[in-house]
């Protein structure tokens, strides 16, 4: 076990260095540099040249990723054009709020989704199991977008329960008012994104579970006269469950990555909606920042659900 | 006093079809079967796929839900679950899989699969249970080191074993044995059947050994039937099938076993083509006009075959 832990963290050190060399050679591929925003119409293009040499910009490109990798190492990830403020700090910022939201979704995904998917499949074609596929199937036909704006019009206009956008009240001090506020703001989106999110959950926990109900293993405990509860809760559940428990270490990829498309429509200052502005307002160094950092969080979530997979299904272990 | 006795069994599967889903037809899977099992012998199964012989034996473990009929185990009508619990029903008789792999579930140690029907039943202390297992694992000759690993590190024939230990964890009576060694080589499958036997003479279980190779069931069992369409089609002493066939089904089947010795080759084949011609010619006798299989009907008093009246009668008469 420890060995394949150890192996597979080994493996992600040099997918970290590739993926960090990619990175910024997309950076670089990408036009433009960085001082044309900071100069007035008077400034000579041989001041830009200067500038250009004294800042190592006409460095051959390994030298220049050096230099990158030095500052990254360090914690310096340049500044934003768009904000004039350290990446740092304008990602750190974000990372909090999307934090919040996150969670709450994802616990709230899992909470309904498992119960829910296992109910589905134990109880096969039942009344129940026909309203909850019929669930799925219409919302995985609407386009996300879709519900986040109908919700946001049902909820937060119409009915005026929620917040429609930000992340905090104005006016509000600090302390628990603070807190109760930010709770009142990621209800609505953290319940429309999980109600979106538990369908995949729900149906493929749904097959699993039908899969296991039919297999041979499941049969041999019946006929051992395991009680049918027991053999739900000890053969059938524990197989179909395992699944859906490694692929949630790709959730942490989500957790600070953030929700594209939730923060934007409600305008929620989180990674996502940061991203998509960075994107608009080209702001370069913000945007590779972003990207290598959804790229480490991916390599993250997958070695922690090779991990947990490890550690759940005995046939995958390295010896 | 049988040990179990299965009275006119039928497990019939609905066929749906149509917009509506409604039932439009019946599968006979099991039609009508009837026959008992002593304590300590071995009653072969006998028929080839789809005649209905698995159902039969998944549904006197219980695993399946017959249609009509009655399997009396200590007086009591175990197609009923109520009944079934009542006698910690599956305690007494456990069933053996074909397909030894996939039947134990893979996520779990040999420890927990065989101690499985141990917790169901027994309330051992941790330290009892281990020793058992180790007894169990000691009965089919293997080593303590298999305690903890899972069924993919084993080889086919071991973990026939495995099943079969964890199937005589209870100490049952009857153990159903559906194909047990038709998915394993040669050698391996006279191992885990001697090991079978071994078990029967230690601890005085019986099998419904469920089979389609005769030669394994002749090495087997003390009484046989003979399954064809969801029905017996003849039953009897292992002497009586072998040795007096009388439906055309059973000679059938007896002359599709393979000849070893080259020399009777010509022979054998001769007797082949005889059975078949004879069937090709005379079917209608041995079947009802929809083409089921006759009631059964006795010869001697171990002996009884599904044939016409005034046939049986014949035979009789030669048999005695």
């Amino acid at each position: 076990m420890w060995k394949t832990i150890l192996r597979r963290v080994l493996i992600i050190i040099p997918e970290v260095f590739v993926l960090s060399i990619l990175v910024f050679l997309l950076a670089k591929a990408m036009p433009g540099d960085p001082f044309t925003g900071s100069i007035n119409p008077h400034t000579s293009l041989a001041h830009i040249h200067h500038l250009m040499k004294i800042n190592g910009l006409y460095d051959p490109w390994y030298q220049q990723y050096w230099n990158w990798l030095v500052h990254l190492f360090h914690g310096d990830l340049g500044m934003s054009y768009e904000y004039q403020e350290p990446v740092t700090r304008i990602v750190g910022e974000r990372a909090i709020n999307t934090l919040w939201l996150a969670v709450f979704a994802t616990v709230l995904t899992y909470a309904i989704g498992l119960p829910v998917g296992l109910y589905a499949g134990r109880h096969q074609n039942s009344r129940g199991d026909h309203a909850i596929r019929m669930y799925t199937y219409v919302t995985y036909a609407i386009p996300f977008f879709v519900i986040l704006v109908m919700g946001l019009w049902i909820f937060g206009y119409l009915l005026g329960w929620f917040p429609t956008t930000g992340s905090i009240g104005t006016n509000v001090g600090s302390g628990f008012p603070a807190v109760i506020s930010r709770l009142q703001h990621i209800i609505l989106p953290g319940i429309l994104q999980a109600l979106f999110g538990l369908v995949g959950i729900v149906q493929y926990l749904r097959s699993e579970v039908i899969d296991a109900t039919h297999s041979d293993y499941v049969r041999t405990a019946r006929s051992k006269g395991v009680p049918v509860k027991d053999v739900f809760k000890h053969h059938v559940f524990r197989n179909s469950l395992l699944p859906i428990t490694a692929t949630a270490g790709y959730s942490i990829t989500g957790l600070l990555g953030g929700s594209i498309y939730t923060e934007t429509v409600f305008s929620y200052p989180g990674m996502g909606l940061l991203f998509v502005s960075a994107i608009n307002y080209r702001d370069y160094t913000v945007i590779t920042a972003l990207v290598l950092m959804y790229g480490v969080l991916s390599m993250l979530g997958t070695l922690l659900s090779d991990i947990i997979m490890a550690a759940v299904d005995p046939r995958i272990r390295i010896e | 006093m049988s040990l179990i006795e299965v009275h006119d069994l039928e497990v019939h599967y609905p066929i749906r079809s149509g917009f509506w889903n409604r039932v439009t037809d019946e599968v006979l899977a099991v039609d009508g079967v009837s026959l008992s099992i002593e304590a300590g012998e071995t009653y072969g199964l006998v028929g080839e796929s789809g005649s209905g012989k698995s159902t039969t034996g998944k549904s006197i473990v219980g695993l399946e839900k017959p249609t009509h009929g009655q399997v009396i185990y200590k007086g009591k009508d175990i197609t009923k679950s109520a009944n079934r619990q009542k006698l910690d029903y599956n305690q007494d008789v456990q069933m053996i899989f074909q397909d030894s792999l996939s039947s134990l579930n893979p996520r779990k140690r040999i420890e927990d699969i065989i101690a499985e029907p141990l917790r169901n039943f027994g309330k051992l202390s941790k330290d009892e249970e281990k020793l058992r297992v180790l007894q169990l694992l000691d009965i089919v000759g293997l080593d303590a080191d298999a305690l903890y690993k899972y069924p993919h590190q084993f080889s086919g024939g071991q973990r026939q074993r495995i099943g079969v230990a964890r199937a005589v964890a209870t100490n049952p009576k009857l153990i159903v044995a559906d194909e047990p060694v038709s998915a394993l080589d040669l050698s391996v499958q006279a191992q885990v059947l001697n090991f079978m036997k071994k078990i029967q003479r230690d601890f005085n279980v019986s099998y419904l050994f469920i089979s389609h190779d005769l030669g394994v069931v002749r090495h087997m069992c003390d009484n046989i039937a003979i399954m064809h369409r969801g029905r017996i089609v003849e039953m009897g002493t292992r002497d009586d099938i072998y040795n007096h066939p009388m439906h055309i089904y059973t000679r059938r089947l007896l002359s599709a076993i393979p000849e070893t010795s080259v020399a009777h080759r010509e022979e054998a084949r001769a007797k082949r083509e005889a059975v078949e011609k004879e069937f090709q010619e005379n079917q209608q006798r041995y079947y009802d006009k929809d083409g089921k299989v006759l009631p059964l009907l006795d010869v001697t008093s171990t002996h009884k075959v599904a044939l016409p009246a005034d046939e049986v009668a014949k035979l009789q008469r030669e048999a005695d």
